[in-house]
């Protein structure tokens, strides 16, 4: 039984829901038929950010037509707390308010408007305290989530200080909402006896699963977990979907009714936590040339009143603090710092693009310093041979893939013959500047926390010869489950019509982790072509007896069993298979291998491999407003031997425009009382359509992955993000054509304002 | 008097006789219609996942407007079709746009799916032929996207747009246009009594009659703007008048030295017309909101709300436009600047409402240039609206009428900048400057979430620079967006 080369994988084969979402025909939690008696819950939220309750009035919310049940933190059956991990998040506040709006109680109606109007009227009265709402806030209380931490190499501060240049910065970057179309939901409904079962829209139904056990005081196999399809999550659904399935189990749980809580959009924005925002410093010493010889970062990170997952995420930025650089001597250190605002928490990139940005800005700095070109800063401090170790200790074993990768782009975006273009019509143009840029991403894959690299699956033939798969990974638009059932149907030789993809669920699949990381294919690919082998092997052998064939002879191919001169239908082999008594249902099981990331001793490898990418944005800006347009980007993106290209390049154009978002227009804007003001699409702005270029090319690099990770494929759900910095650095370089020789200081986002504020202090060196 | 809305919905005529006056049309699909294929993203008319379709007739042609079911009442459907995801394919054959999104991979996590499908159901009725990539990206500005990056729906636009408009929506046009006509009358509606209503008159006079009896009833244009009284105040409107019927206020005048805009004329059918003034009023106009919006919303809606950010306000403002109100039977026509009088507070009696607008056309040797500042260039409320109306003579300025919006409390002209630019030379910059400075004399902007006071004070002197230097005939390039004469193609 040999593998047959692939037909379905590698090809551009449509999303397994594409005809179900044009029709409307594809359920998101909220489309779902409420069964009878169903509950909407709405919550009551605190008024100010910090400060303990005096008294808590909820006498009119439960005198409100609808109204059937109102709930306090008095009333959890078990513990108190939806955190991921550290005990640190009450799901209903008790005495203490942490962050402006923190849910305080719930309201159970008849129908959702009953219930909002209801948790509009509740009494809380808080004793009010100062509320630190910003990073400088946060650096004078000296609060933090969690211990500072730091990684060293060598000398960086003699290597600075002897060097031949000497610059040193402050990078702000922004935070960023995730505005997933479908908001936070969960639909909880009680079952026999004490058991539960939730839909969720979540990345982490295990964790959702622990959560609800813990908030009712359940063992978990009391509680099933559900999670079809979401309409976005980002990473904002990573942690942070298990709070509101956790309050809708409760309220089902003490009402014994089906709990539907669908947040407003509004209530999204101030409930969830954002893409982390940072300030990050840095001192850097390097050559004439621009080769860097002693850096050292300082990344203050905000991360809202709880640790949340901010401890891989402020660790991932430290992991990406090189880049594609190899820096000799180097210190990245990090402060988590503690806020009364909502707890920043995973985004695409998981805390990578604030590293990638910062060292990106360092390296356009030494740039213009030198009177470079910083794309020749870029490539003579890339990675190479004697000099291909990063700060913590791992190899870059696959630094040969980036310089022939950005000189291709380098070539194909015509960058060089531009950057002529574009300084003769600046001289010209004394209004409108253009600017250009060419960067790279390196990205590390895996979770840095080793255990959550691990997946299992389902996968049952029934007799008919059609397949059931099942496994942890969830999805949420990236197009998942039609890659993993391409590789089951591939396995089985069958067409994909005949691999029925079904809702992930904790009582088929147990202890998964989270779809993040990029890794839901590397790992459930793996995890579900393994229990389709094992089936497939058992059928093989049944095959083989009755063709009396050796094992090796038997191929699965276009829905045909064939063996010496024979062939029987897959279907018919199934029914053979279930007549004898063989099984036709199996787990698989992947952990990534050969990853030893020690966080305590700062040593050993956290990544299986590395992804690849880089891009060419052009960009104009108005120098007398501020006012930007970015107007063509190229980028050449390494997906290994892409599983299925249309979905991949789907995911780096969808990643370069969320990532442009988030350096551009997407702006967080808290008030001093720690109000989110920016709290809905009115205020908030996600790019739109007019702001992608008719010049957006993207091409994959095709070139097999090195490590044997699915099908040689490469993880693509993050990298691509951070070729959006290539429009923020082509911003910055327009900004430096009107005082040349000086480093850039542009804040992201870079709206109107931001940019207008970089030209003034251009100007005025 | 009708006492029942009567829409076509799924292929039949529908009437319902019974609703709460604040239903909003999303709510009535997904909880009582249980069509659950349209989506709720933001609601308030920002996202565009509610988009649905209304047709209506316009002579003896259907047109097809995409609207945000999310923030639109239900009474306000009456005499359309609704059209929404689930009616667009038949027998299990996509319809073309549908066809379209799948074969480039426009969808990845779907949920704005249902949404840009309308809008381009919509834009493949009403889109001129051949298709152009800023025509399409403007049908897509009121449709937020958070997974594809919008390339394969643009593909997807292209492709369809490439077609002609021939659906099976164009083939049963006839008896649909007569379906659509049966529910034409000219009576007026009411639902519910005299405490708890929606009303949709149909005469002026009866308007007046009716908001003359109800000065506390809420006066419902486009509900672009009190949909989200509803949907996030969570505010019971229990008695409703809306303007929808009125044919009186959709009356559009193109006279020679004016142009006459009735109340409810939408910001849709204002758009060709306003951009016959100016082609930069059809640049802001394009800009303005979304096509939901501007198929909703109103020239009245959005002067009688008297927000400060309303950017219609300060443009027409600039142009010397007049605003005509009326109450009971009595008319006045007053300044539209006059008729902002403090934040949240307009020039208009309880029982008063806005009939129309006049606007007049800008005479020879006057230039007319206004500039809309936002984080985003598409579907954004303005940080800075600057509007110029600048008058040469013999090379001087020789009168100005300068407006602003996001500078105050209210749309606001900028007297002494007016005054100070009068005489100033236009061919010498440092002419301007006393009227530059005279900005700061005039405006005290504040900060918020948009921009800092710092920026807008920066960017309003910025766009009176910028306004002269063009109209000083500048060869350089002034704008990121270039401003277009009428009949050219636009491109960015």
């Amino acid at each position: 039984m040999d593998d047959a080369p692939p037909v379905l994988v590698h090809q551009a084969i449509t999303h397994d829901s594409a005809i179900r979402h044009v029709t409307g025909a594809a359920p998101y939690i909220d489309d779902l038929p409420e069964p009878a008696g169903t509950l909407h819950l709405a919550l009551g939220l605190a008024p100010v950010a910090r400060g303990r309750i005096t008294t808590l009035d909820l006498e009119k919310v439960r005198n409100t037509p609808g109204v059937v049940a109102v709930f306090t933190s008095k009333d959890v059956p078990g513990r108190n707390d939806v955190s991921p991990s550290l005990g640190d998040e009450p799901m209903l506040a008790g005495d203490e308010i942490s962050f402006h709006s923190q849910p305080v109680f719930v309201v159970a109606a008849t129908t959702r408007r009953a219930a909002r109007i209801a948790a509009r009227l509740g009494a809380i009265e808080v004793e009010q305290e100062w509320a630190s709402v910003s990073i400088a806030d946060a650096l004078s209380t000296g609060e933090t989530v969690l211990p500072d931490y730091a990684f060293r190499r060598g000398h960086p501060e003699p290597a600075i200080d002897g060097a031949a240049r000497r610059l040193a910065g402050e990078i702000e970057i922004g935070g960023q909402e995730h505005f997933y179309l479908e908001g936070q939901i969960a639909l909880a409904v009680p079952g026999e006896g004490e058991a539960m079962f939730v839909h969720s829209s979540t990345q982490h139904p295990s964790e959702v699963q622990h959560i609800v056990a813990r908030v009712l005081g359940l063992a978990d196999h009391q509680v099933t977990i559900e999670c079809r399809r979401m309409g976005g999550g980002f990473g904002g659904k990573e942690s942070q979907a298990s709070h509101w399935a956790a309050l809708a189990a409760f309220a089902a749980r003490l009402t014994g009714k089906p709990c539907k809580l669908r947040l407003d959009r509004d209530e999204d924005f101030a409930l969830t936590g954002k893409r982390h925002d940072f300030l990050s410093r840095y001192r850097v010493g390097y050559d004439e040339r621009g080769l860097i010889e002693g850096i050292t970062f300082e990344h203050l990170a905000r991360c809202g009143y709880s640790a949340d997952l901010s401890l891989g995420v402020v660790d991932r930025t430290m992991f990406h603090s090189d880049n594609a650089y190899y820096l000799p001597h180097v210190e990245i250190g990090s402060k988590r710092l503690k806020t009364n605002t909502v707890s920043n928490t995973a985004f695409r990139g998981f805390g990578g693009p604030q590293g990638v940005l910062a060292i990106e800005q360092v390296i356009d700095a030494i740039a213009h310093e030198r009177g470079l070109d910083p794309l020749d800063v870029r490539k003579a401090n890339f990675y190479r041979d004697g000099s291909s170790v990063t700060p913590y200790g791992m190899e870059v074993f696959d630094r040969a893939t980036l310089l022939p990768l950005v000189e291709a782009l380098e070539a194909s975006s015509d960058y060089r013959a531009r950057r002529i273009a574009i300084a003769e019509h600046n001289a010209r143009s004394p209004i409108l500047k253009r600017g250009l840029a060419l960067t790279p991403v390196k990205f590390g894959i895996s979770f840095t926390l080793k255990h959550l690299n691990q997946a299992g699956a389902l996968v049952h033939v029934y007799s008919d010869g059609s397949v059931m798969l099942n496994h942890g990974g969830t999805e949420m638009g990236q197009g998942l489950y039609t890659k993993v059932a391409q590789i089951v149907a591939d396995e089985f030789g069958l067409p994909l019509e005949r691999v029925a993809i079904t809702a992930t669920r904790t009582d088929k699949v147990p202890n998964t982790g989270p779809t993040a990381a990029s890794s839901g294919s590397d790992l459930n690919g793996m995890a579900a072509r393994e229990a389709a082998r094992t089936i497939r092997l058992r059928m093989a052998e049944e095959a083989a007896r009755r063709l009396d064939v050796a094992v090796s002879a038997i191929r699965f191919e276009d829905g045909l069993v064939h063996g010496g001169d024979e062939t029987m239908t897959f279907a018919e082999l199934a029914r053979f298979c279930v007549l004898e008594r063989v099984s036709l249902s199996a787990t698989g099981y992947y952990r990534t291998p050969g990853i030893t990331w020690d966080r305590a001793e700062k040593t050993g490898r956290p990544f299986f491999y590395f992804a690849y990418g880089a891009a060419c944005s052009e960009v104009v800006i108005d120098t007398m407003t501020g006012e930007m347009k970015l107007l063509a980007v190229d980028i050449l993106h390494d997906c290994g031997a892409s599983l299925n290209p249309a979905l991949d390049i789907g995911q780096i154009e969808g990643g370069f425009v969320q990532g442009l978002g988030w350096l551009t227009t997407e702006e967080l804007v808290f008030d001093n009382e720690g109000r989110l003001r920016t709290h809905a699409p009115s205020t908030y702005k996600i790019p739109v359509a007019s702001d992608v270029p008719a010049h957006f090319h993207v091409e994959l690099w095709d070139e097999p992955n090195r490590e044997d990770a699915i099908y040689r494929s490469k993880a693509v759900g993050e990298p691509p993000v951070m070729l959006a910095i290539s429009a923020f650095m082509a911003i910055a370089d327009a900004i430096h054509a009107l005082a040349p020789g000086n480093p850039v200081q542009l804040r992201a986002p870079a709206t109107p304002e931001a940019i207008l504020d970089a030209i003034d202090r251009q100007r005025a060196k | 008097m009708r006492r029942s809305i009567r829409f076509i919905f799924r292929g039949m005529p529908r009437e319902i006789s019974a609703f709460d006056p604040s239903i909003t049309l999303l709510e009535w699909l997904r909880l009582e219609a249980s069509a659950t294929g349209t989506k709720e993203g933001c609601n308030e008319g920002d996202c565009g996942a509610c988009t649905v379709v209304l047709a209506k007739t316009d002579g003896d042609r259907i047109r097809y407007f995409p609207v945000n079911a999310c923030i639109l009442l239900l009474g306000q459907i009456d005499g359309a079709e609704l059209l929404t995801i689930e009616d667009l394919a038949k027998d299990g054959t996509l319809h073309p746009v549908q066809a379209a999104m799948v074969r480039h991979h426009g969808s990845q996590c779907g949920f704005c799916t249902p949404g840009i499908v309308m809008s381009l159901f919509a834009a493949f009725h009403e889109a001129p032929r051949p298709p152009d990539r800023e025509a399409i990206g403007t049908a897509l500005a009121g449709n937020l996207c958070r997974c594809t990056g919008y390339r394969p729906i643009f593909d997807a636009a292209f492709d369809v747009l490439s077609d002609l408009p021939e659906d099976r929506f164009s083939e049963s046009n006839a008896s649909r246009l007569e379906a659509l006509r049966a529910l034409e009358d000219d009576r007026g509606i009411v639902i519910g009594n005299e405490d708890r209503f929606f009303a949709s008159p149909r005469h002026l006079d009866e308007l007046a009659e009716m908001i003359a009896r109800h000065p506390d009833a809420t006066i419902l244009a486009g509900s672009t703007d009190v949909g989200l009284w509803v949907t996030k105040k969570l505010a019971p409107l229990k008695r409703v008048i809306a303007l929808g019927r009125v044919a009186a206020l959709a009356t559009v005048v193109e006279g020679s030295d004016s142009v006459f805009l009735g109340a409810g004329v939408t910001l849709a059918k204002a758009l060709p017309v306003l951009e016959r003034i100016d082609p930069d009023l059809g640049t802001l106009m394009r800009r303005f909101g979304s096509a939901q919006v501007r198929a909703s919303g109103t020239v009245g809606g959005n002067i009688a709300n008297g927000s400060p950010i309303g950017d219609l306000a300060p443009a027409l403002i600039a142009l010397g436009a007049t605003l005509h109100l009326r109450i009971g039977k009595e008319s006045r026509i007053l300044p539209l600047e006059d008729f902002f009088v403090a934040y949240g507070k307009q020039d208009r009696a309880p029982g008063e409402f806005v009939t129309g607008i006049t606007v007049p056309r800008p005479e020879a040797e006057t230039h007319f240039r206004c500039f809309k500042i936002s984080k985003r260039m598409d579907e954004d409320i303005s940080s800075v609206m600057g509007a110029f109306r600048i008058s040469i003579e013999n090379g001087a300025v020789s009168g100005a009428r300068i407006a602003f919006g996001g500078m105050a409390a209210t749309p606001r002209r900028a007297l002494r900048t007016e005054e100070a630019l009068v005489g100033a030379m236009l061919a010498n910059p440092h002419d301007w400057m006393g009227a530059v400075q005279a900005l700061e004399a005039d405006y005290q902007p504040i900060s918020d979430m948009r921009a800092s006071a710092r920026y807008r004070a920066r960017v309003a002197r910025a766009l009176l620079g910028k306004a002269l230097t063009e109209i000083a005939g500048s060869s350089r390039a002034t704008r990121i967006v270039a401003r277009t004469p009428i009949g050219e193609v636009r491109h960015g």
